[in-house]
């Protein structure tokens, strides 16, 4: 992806962040980020039907990273099976690892193709992700 | 005469990393070459245990152990070498203290009394006294610019108080703070004085007897000593009516199947355990290195270099400035409308080193109103030059840049 275009992208989702602000809704299972590397502290919302990722929100402070991250993961995982939520996920991961995977399936996250080259910012591109990991594999384990 | 440019060559840091702008020391210091001297010749000349005794070697060194007791006390201006306690930094000197001293003679409806700038280090040991011991917890109003005042301290002040602890230079705003007047007022109250020196020993001159402190506590490692070396000091009358953090092999003078013990006597009841013999004579070296220098001389020089930092961020549109009124080398800031974390990474790939987040200091973004804050933290080897590429680094500082870190 060119960089200009990525650098758009980012900022937009940086700027107006998609899926943005927490409900107080008890249907919604919640898990907040704040972890010991990072000043980061997002909270990340998931909503489940049945297998189906049916609303994902987060609210926080975070860097532009976490929250364009977080941001343009959660819209393209709403509205999926879990199954395949966990699969985008997975190949998110694969890109910051430099393995395979497939651009298609990840959309506007390419433009995260090269966080890796910047080892003390993987972990910000990381933190609100493996949040909506762990929510969807939580409720996998309701059942 | 003050040189930084001779200084400066004392520190192979900077030849091995030309180019980097370091403004992180209020992390950790740079190690000059007398330092790093004196831990490679106790790995190459005498590497051996202190205290054993039984050959010259040990005996050469466990010399030079206790000399450092000496070091430090007239680098603090202590009256005795013997109030010295080693530790492994700031953190474990005030545990000692919470642990030691604290949960020993605190009780139910005493009163510790805090300020909202601590550092953790400074606060979570208190809290774990409160649950040891039922005392609580309170804290000295700051001003709306996060300064300690006398008269906030002495508003706060009141006969439950047996324990007052604070930084005498606070490690997010880097204000000095009247830490003698304080002192002077809580002890009128018979309460105990703790300082956290652990920002104001590397850069202020501190005399322990003026001060009137009962402990000081401070990381040797953020004054050019090895890491993992720190100083407890404590009144001698205090230290004897404390109790170790640990008991082991070097601490006790004798033991018996019944259970008996007799401790050492202060400072090596605290020392249990083989030390960190290397850390110890670093900082030996460290503070003679310093006091070569002269602390006022090192004073003098970050107050100038603080206040010419000041001046040149206040006419920066795009910064606000949290601390404009800090002399002892931190400049606490953010650049408009970028998180700090954002501003730390991209002034990474310009070769600046600062440090982002919340400093340790949770309690404090009650006070400034943002909870993450850019720190660049000066030392006596910065120049005024590398304050000028600073900026003119933060004045071209936009978003996009800082997005830019990733692509």
């Amino acid at each position: 992806m060119d960089a200009e275009l990525k650098r758009a992208i980012l900022l937009d989702h940086y700027d107006k962040p998609h899926n943005h602000g927490l409900y107080e809704d008890i249907r919604y299972k919640g898990l907040n980020t704040a972890s010991d590397s990072c000043i980061d502290d997002l909270t990340v919302q998931c909503l489940f039907e049945g297998d189906i990722v049916k609303d994902v929100r987060f609210d926080g402070v975070g860097c532009t990273i976490s929250t364009a991250s977080t941001s343009i993961i959660s819209d393209l995982i709403k509205g999926k099976k879990k199954e395949e939520a966990l699969h985008i996920i997975e190949e998110y991961y694969k890109m910051i690892r430099e393995e395979d995977y497939d651009e298609d399936l990840l959309e506007e996250a390419n433009a995260f193709d090269t966080l890796s080259k910047q080892a003390n910012r993987i972990k910000c591109g990381l933190i609100g992700v493996k949040a909506m990991e762990k929510l969807i594999r939580e409720s996998l384990d309701e059942h | 005469m003050f040189d930084v440019m001779k200084i400066r060559q004392d520190f192979p840091m900077f030849k091995n990393n030309p180019g980097l702008i370091y403004f992180d020391s209020a992390a950790t210091a740079f190690k000059p070459q007398p330092v790093i001297d004196a831990v490679t010749d106790f790995y190459t000349r005498h590497t051996v245990n202190t205290h054993v005794g039984d050959y010259d070697l040990s005996h050469y060194v466990s010399g030079l152990f206790e000399e450092t007791r000496e070091t430090l006390r007239r680098f603090l201006n202590a009256r005795d070498a013997h109030e010295i306690v080693f530790t492994n930094g700031a953190t474990s000197a005030l545990n000692l203290a919470a642990y030691g001293w604290g949960a020993k003679h605190l009780k139910e409806g005493d009163v510790i009394l805090l300020t909202e700038a601590e550092h953790a280090s400074n606060v979570l040991p208190w809290f774990k006294v409160t649950e040891m011991t039922g005392a609580k917890v309170e804290y000295i109003p700051l001003e709306n610019d996060g300064t300690l005042t006398v008269e906030n301290f002495r508003k706060a002040m009141h006969e439950k108080v047996k324990l007052v602890s604070v930084a005498s230079v606070t490690n997010v705003l880097g204000y000095v703070v009247p830490v003698k007047e304080i002192a002077k007022i809580a002890h009128e109250y018979g309460a105990v004085v703790v300082v956290d020196g652990a920002q104001s020993v590397p850069h202020v001159k501190i005399d322990v007897q003026d001060l009137d402190c009962d402990f000081l506590a401070f990381s040797a490692h953020k004054m050019c000593a090895p890491g993992g070396s720190g100083v407890l000091y404590g009144k001698k009358e205090l230290l004897e009516d404390t109790d170790p953090l640990m008991v082991g092999g070097g601490s006790n003078a004798r033991f018996d199947l019944c259970g008996n013990l007799k401790l050492k006597d202060v400072p090596w009841k605290f020392e249990a355990g083989t030390p960190n013999s290397e850390g110890v004579l670093g900082m030996k070296a460290a503070a003679e290195y310093l006091m070569d220098i002269g602390m006022e001389e090192i004073e003098e020089y970050t107050k100038e270099l603080n206040a010419y930092f000041v001046e040149k961020m206040q006419q920066l549109d795009n910064v606000i400035l949290y601390n404009p009124k800090a002399t002892a080398g931190i400049v606490t800031f953010n650049v408009k409308g970028i998180f700090a974390q954002d501003t730390a990474s991209y002034l990474n790939t310009q070769h600046i080193a600062v440090r982002s987040g919340n400093h340790c200091a949770k309690l404090l973004l009650n006070v400034i109103g943002t909870s993450e804050t850019v720190r660049a933290s000066l030392y006596f080897y910065n120049t005024k030059e590398e304050i000028d590429q600073f900026v003119e680094v933060i004045k071209g500082t936009t978003i996009e840049k800082c997005i830019g870190v990733i692509l």
